[in-house]
């Protein structure tokens, strides 16, 4: 316990007992669009957190997060169709999945000193074998797509994540705060300093007797296994799975973009970043609707013109500014 | 007895001899220096050591076991801590978390790593500065701050490159005290590679010279500063007097 909040002042502690108090009433009062929009915002802020772990705290860049949020959805999708396996078990499969991927990715690129953008091209190269693979893959239906029973959503069905939005909201909830306090433990952990260390110079980590090839290979294993969680949430809040879709690198893509905005590296960044983006979004779609401007492809140009702005103006992120204007200190 | 036994080390790059086929003994507790012109091969001869670069030929065994090229984490669990010439603390780091990282190499908990930093911080002056990010320091104070990493990974040898560069005369003093207490207090072990005749006189009971990736000369510092080939490679006529 000491250590989740040890050098935290008492100020952050507040604001964040706050925000969670908030978070975890806001059904009470929200209608069912917001609780929409909120869901996306935390299933973000949680993929977010974990290729932070990654990015962020050990400075290997992934651009194929995609891969593991597929096989994870797949998997436990595919147990509970066919063999009626409930999505907590499959979770319980789809991490060791992603894990072994993570690895098997993280042992070829590390093994064989490919690194930085190298290391992050293959990323995408495996998210894209899996998408094309998957396409081919009969047993979950290929490109045609694996779908879920739907059933009426009265009632909650915790164990089998059958129900309202509102129960997905709070099993979102739930999990990014567990992702954040999991963040939190590893950077304040030998593993978190190493990591923080490797990220800085990799060559001086090594002089000063961190073997890098391990941590580098903990970072990638428990990134992806941390984002198994998000893919299995995926499968049972859409219902459907299409390779095109879940493996596609754009969706690699915008997982990342969060993290960055908020303050990569930093623990509250993927979580404020994640409420930034996904809000921008929202809003431009109601605001140009209210001004009936109805050009294709008009959100985008300005929602693109906004992230400009954020990233010339604030190019640490978001979070470390916020942090220093409401006086919390520590930006991480 | 010897802590450090190198033989025939050399090692060339393309058609240069950076390192030409030098032998070193450094016994425990001892501090040796390494001086020479600039391009001499000290630096590289560190790298060896370090395990940053493989020799081409030749051995170097550290405690009794075969170092050369083994890679530079493996040397440093093994006990030799290092400092670089151009300095590399983590940048985006504080002072503080630099050296804690040290500290966790044979220390799995942050509060025993944490522990062993501020005495280290205390030590070489850098307490007060503890919470700055390590590029926010002066190039003195990240020297320092190189220094106190290093021994926060409990090195048996420290190997030290040119860390009294740019210090003040007072500071460079305060360094050497430092050294020396740490010298005297654990029995550490030191190489450094020094281009302040002040420092290396000041500590060294053991001084290797360098010229051309060669050993033009190594002993005693009295003898060494007086012998005819240091003076004219390196030292110059006025410095003996």
């Amino acid at each position: 316990m000491r250590a989740l909040t040890h050098g935290l002042t008492r100020r952050s502690i507040v604001l964040l007992a706050v925000l969670l108090a908030v978070l975890v009433a806001l059904p009470l009062f929200a209608g069912d669009y917001l609780i929409t929009v909120l869901i996306l915002i935390l299933y973000f802020a949680y993929v977010g957190q974990a290729w932070n772990v990654m990015m962020g705290f050990a400075g290997q860049l992934s651009l194929g997060h995609a891969l593991y949020v597929g096989l994870a959805g797949y998997l436990a999708a595919f147990l509970f169709k066919d063999y009626g396996v409930g999505p907590w078990i499959g979770l319980l499969a789809a991490i060791p999945l992603t894990m072994a991927a993570g690895a098997i990715i993280g042992f070829l690129a590390l093994r064989f000193g490919v690194t930085g953008v190298y290391f992050a091209i293959l990323t995408i190269a495996f998210a894209e074998f899996a998408r094309i693979g998957f396409d081919h893959l009969d047993i979950v239906n290929g490109s045609g797509g694996l779908f879920l029973p739907v059933v009426q959503h009265d009632q909650s069905d915790l164990w089998l994540l059958r129900g309202p939005p509102t129960m997905f909201y709070y099993v979102i909830l739930a999990a990014t705060v567990v992702a954040l306090v999991l963040s939190r433990l590893l950077l304040k952990s030998r593993i978190g300093y190493f990591w923080l260390a490797i990220r800085e110079d990799e060559q001086a980590a090594r002089a000063t007797g961190i073997n890098t090839f391990r941590y580098k290979m903990a970072a990638v294993v428990i990134s992806a296994g941390m984002t198994a969680f998000a893919g299995v949430f995926y499968a049972f809040y859409y219902n459907n799975l299409f390779p095109e879709q879940i493996f596609h690198i754009s969706r690699s893509i915008e997982l990342i973009v969060g993290p960055i905005i908020g303050g990569l590296g930093t623990l509250i960044g993927p979580i404020v970043g994640a409420f930034l983006l996904t809000g921008l979004s929202e809003t431009l779609t109601s605001a140009l609707g209210a001004v009936g401007l109805d050009l294709p492809g008009a959100r985008q140009v300005l929602y693109g013109i906004c992230l400009l702005f954020v990233i010339i103006a604030l190019p640490g992120g978001v979070w470390p500014w916020l942090a220093r204007r409401l006086g919390l200190g520590e930006p991480r | 007895m010897t802590l450090l036994s190198i033989q025939g080390v050399s090692k060339h790059f393309r058609g240069l001899t950076a390192v030409d086929r030098v032998d070193l003994d450094v016994a425990a507790g001892e501090i040796c220096g390494v001086i020479g012109p600039n391009g001499a091969g000290k630096t590289t001869l560190f790298n060896m050591i370090a395990g940053e670069l493989k020799p081409d030929t030749g051995t170097i065994v550290f405690s009794g076991e075969r170092i050369d090229g083994l890679s530079s984490d493996k040397v440093c669990r093994l006990g030799i801590g290092r400092t670089f010439q151009l300095v590399r603390p983590f940048p985006g780091l504080s002072v503080e978390e630099n050296v804690i990282v040290g500290g966790l190499l044979r220390r799995s908990h942050v509060g025993a790593a944490s522990e062993r930093a501020h005495e280290l911080l205390r030590r070489l002056d850098l307490y007060d500065k503890r919470a700055q990010t390590a590029s926010s320091l002066t190039l003195p104070d990240r020297k320092r701050l190189e220094v106190a990493r290093a021994l926060a990974t409990d090195p048996k040898l420290l190997l030290l490159d040119e860390v009294m560069a740019g210090l003040r005369p007072t500071e460079t003093d305060r360094l050497v005290a430092v050294l020396r207490e740490l010298n005297s207090d654990t029995g550490m072990t030191i190489v450094l590679i020094e281009h302040v005749m002040r420092a290396v006189m000041a500590l060294a009971s053991h001084i290797l010279v360098l010229h051309h990736g060669a050993a033009i000369a190594q002993g005693v510092p009295e003898a060494v500063v007086r012998d005819p080939a240091v003076v004219e490679s390196y030292l110059g006529a006025e410095s003996v007097a």
